[in-house]
């Protein structure tokens, strides 16, 4: 090989770029006999640079960059009946809504009731443990039969919407009883 | 080449130890050790020093979490053209012998060679050339792991495939798009309100996932590359759980529309959704089979949450969990042989792998907090987030569970990990 026909196959070789080349598909050039040789002393080497078809892969990310996005807040800004709490607690595994809380339900239903405009999400909770999503059907459950409470009440259940947090929204941190079970609950939350 | 299968050491075998694998820039924490390792030596490439990111540890580190191999370093350069000294390989008790170089181009560019050694046989099994700029150089070190991996095992390398997480730290949420070994993350979206369930789509383009920024949980689709989303659905009540059909033109979500949290159809354009399971409790956690034919689901219609099946047109539903009164988070391999899932024992929640062929089942963990399991799109290490010694984090098991190793890369609370397809190159 002449120096001519090298620095072809090196003009070749850089400014190819499109597709790969497998090192092993290319022939085999004994490299004692090479004069592009490194000195190395081996033979049944295939040689990246002798083949004339030879091109290298450009190795690209398919994505290259992920286009980061920021989402809006949203306020927690809750109106609804004045001097009434706004959340009830459940036992574990539980979505029986205790008598306990009956007193607040029905507060809840008279002023829905009296303000038949006014929007209420029912937001379910569980503690941490246990799956995501499964604890987000839970949270829902919880949610549901607060809505039931309501509905029983005569509440019109056009007025309410049952969603979930599952474990993601805690009241209380922590991972012992005395913080699963303020997070164990449902939020009373009336849209402005 | 199943000849590789059989060049165990099997003094590996007997040993069931902790290996650390510490590298300058990361740190691959891998623990166990499988019996059928191949031992490899990764010689240091040539001109190595040139690259800012260390080509031959990012190979080394990828083939040691696959559990598949059991690499070393010979001590010794050797470039793509040059033919190793096999008479002194051989008291380096490795089946092959990973070579290499790296040049540094006028443009800026950097030019990475490798050629593989069967060092049983003494023959040259091929190598590649990658042309690529600094940002790209991991995925051309993950690229090269892939070639090897395949080479010696005969089955596709998941190097360079990528996997999607979420962190929550202080009040801030992040979905994040990474390599495979948890490294190279870019953030895809950054909330105030939680982000669960992130799903690849089939293509890799674009993730499904639940985000909770309008008070409610919503199911979004977006596309990674260009940031935009789109709302996929939004109905009364909760939208949860997307997964993706393996055409890509549909995916199952849960909703609560209709009353209690119902597994449901709808396309990846948006619509209307279609209703396929009918109980009065929960469904919900679908996922398709490799095939679309039908969707395993959690139900607690049988008083308990269990894994059960149905065809994804909807129809006769199928019970495929019995042990335990607590089994959730189904996700299928490639192949559709194996189910892996979490099932709770007491306190603990741990990683589960069932064969489907025989409904064996066995447990693939020591932690106690296991969740989310996803498998590698070539089935051979099931990805999943759990907790050590109290820390978030996520890991990689083989599916015999000898080899587990830890993702790094983050340092808050990660989890929700999910294992994105191979990519086209």
């Amino acid at each position: 090989m002449n120096k001519t026909f090298i620095s072809f196959l090196l003009a070749l070789l850089l400014t190819a770029c499109a597709s790969g080349v497998k090192l092993n598909e290319v022939p085999v050039v004994d490299k004692k006999a090479s004069s592009v040789s490194n000195g190395s002393s081996g033979s049944g080497m295939s040689d990246i640079s002798a083949s004339s078809s030879s091109s290298s892969q450009q190795v690209q990310q398919p994505t290259s960059t992920v286009e980061p996005v920021n989402s809006l807040g949203n306020e927690n800004t809750s109106a609804g009946p004045a001097n009434v709490d706004k959340v009830v607690y459940f036992d574990y595994d539980s979505f029986t809504v205790k008598p306990e809380f009956q007193a607040t339900i029905e507060a809840h239903a008279q002023f829905l009731k009296s303000n038949a405009r006014a929007k209420l999400s029912l937001e379910g909770h569980t503690d941490e443990r246990g799956g995501r999503e499964y604890n987000l059907a839970l949270g829902q459950k919880r949610a549901d039969a607060v809505r039931q409470s309501l509905s029983l009440l005569g509440v019109n259940a056009a007025q309410i919407e049952t969603v979930s947090f599952g474990e993601e929204k805690p009241a209380a941190q922590g991972s012992e009883e005395s913080a699963f079970s303020k997070n164990r609950r449902a939020e009373f939350f009336y849209n402005k | 080449m199943t000849r590789f299968a059989f060049a165990l050491t099997a003094l590996w075998g007997l040993l069931f130890g902790v290996v650390n694998v510490a590298h300058a820039e990361f740190k691959v924490e891998i623990s166990g050790v499988g019996i059928t390792q191949i031992p490899i030596g990764i010689s240091e490439f040539k001109g190595g020093d040139l690259a800012p990111q260390r080509i031959t540890q990012i190979i080394a580190a990828d083939l040691d979490r696959s559990g598949q191999f059991k690499t070393s370093k010979p001590g010794m350069v050797i470039d793509e053209n040059t033919r190793p000294d096999f008479v002194a390989v051989k008291s380096k008790n490795i089946d092959g012998l990973l070579t290499g170089s790296v040049t540094r181009l006028a443009d800026g560019r950097f030019d990475i060679r490798y050629r593989l050694w069967d060092t049983v046989r003494n023959q040259d099994l091929g190598g590649q050339s990658f042309v690529a700029f600094t940002p790209d150089l991991r995925l051309v070190a993950h690229r090269i792991a892939d070639q090897v991996y395949e080479k010696m095992t005969g089955d596709k390398g998941i190097f360079s495939t990528r996997i999607t997480y979420i962190t929550k730290h202080a009040n801030r949420h992040m979905l994040w798009v990474s390599d495979a070994d948890g490294e190279n993350a870019q953030a895809a979206l950054t909330s105030p309100e939680p982000i669960i369930s992130p799903s690849w789509s089939p293509n890799g383009n674009e993730l499904a996932y639940v985000s909770f920024e309008a008070r409610k949980p919503v199911v979004y689709v977006h596309d990674v590359s260009t940031g935009k989303r789109r709302v996929l659905a939004n109905f009364r009540g909760s939208n949860s759980a997307p997964a993706w059909s393996p055409d890509g033109k549909t995916l199952a979500v849960t909703l609560t529309k209709e009353g209690g949290s119902q597994i449901f159809i709808i396309d990846a354009k948006g619509g209307e959704a279609r209703r396929i399971t009918q109980s009065s409790g929960i469904d919900t956690e679908p996922v398709f089979t490799p095939d679309g034919s039908a969707i395993y689901f959690v139900s607690d219609r049988g008083g308990s949450p269990q894994i059960y099946r149905i065809p994804s047109s909807g129809g006769p539903v199928q019970r495929v969990t019995f042990t335990g009164n607590y089994n959730i988070s189904p996700t299928l391999s490639a192949d559709g042989k194996w189910l892996a899932y979490i099932s709770r024992n007491g306190a603990s929640f741990k990683l589960q792998l069932m064969d489907l062929a025989t409904d064996k089942v066995t447990t693939l963990t020591e932690t106690n907090h296991d969740e989310k399991p996803s498998f590698a799109p070539n089935g051979k290490l099931i990805l999943y987030a759990t907790q050590v010694q109290g820390k978030e984090t996520l890991m990689t098991t083989t599916l015999d569970g000898k080899i587990n190793a830890k993702l790094s890369g983050q340092t808050s609370t990660i989890r929700e990990p999910h294992w994105g397809p191979f990519l086209k190159p």
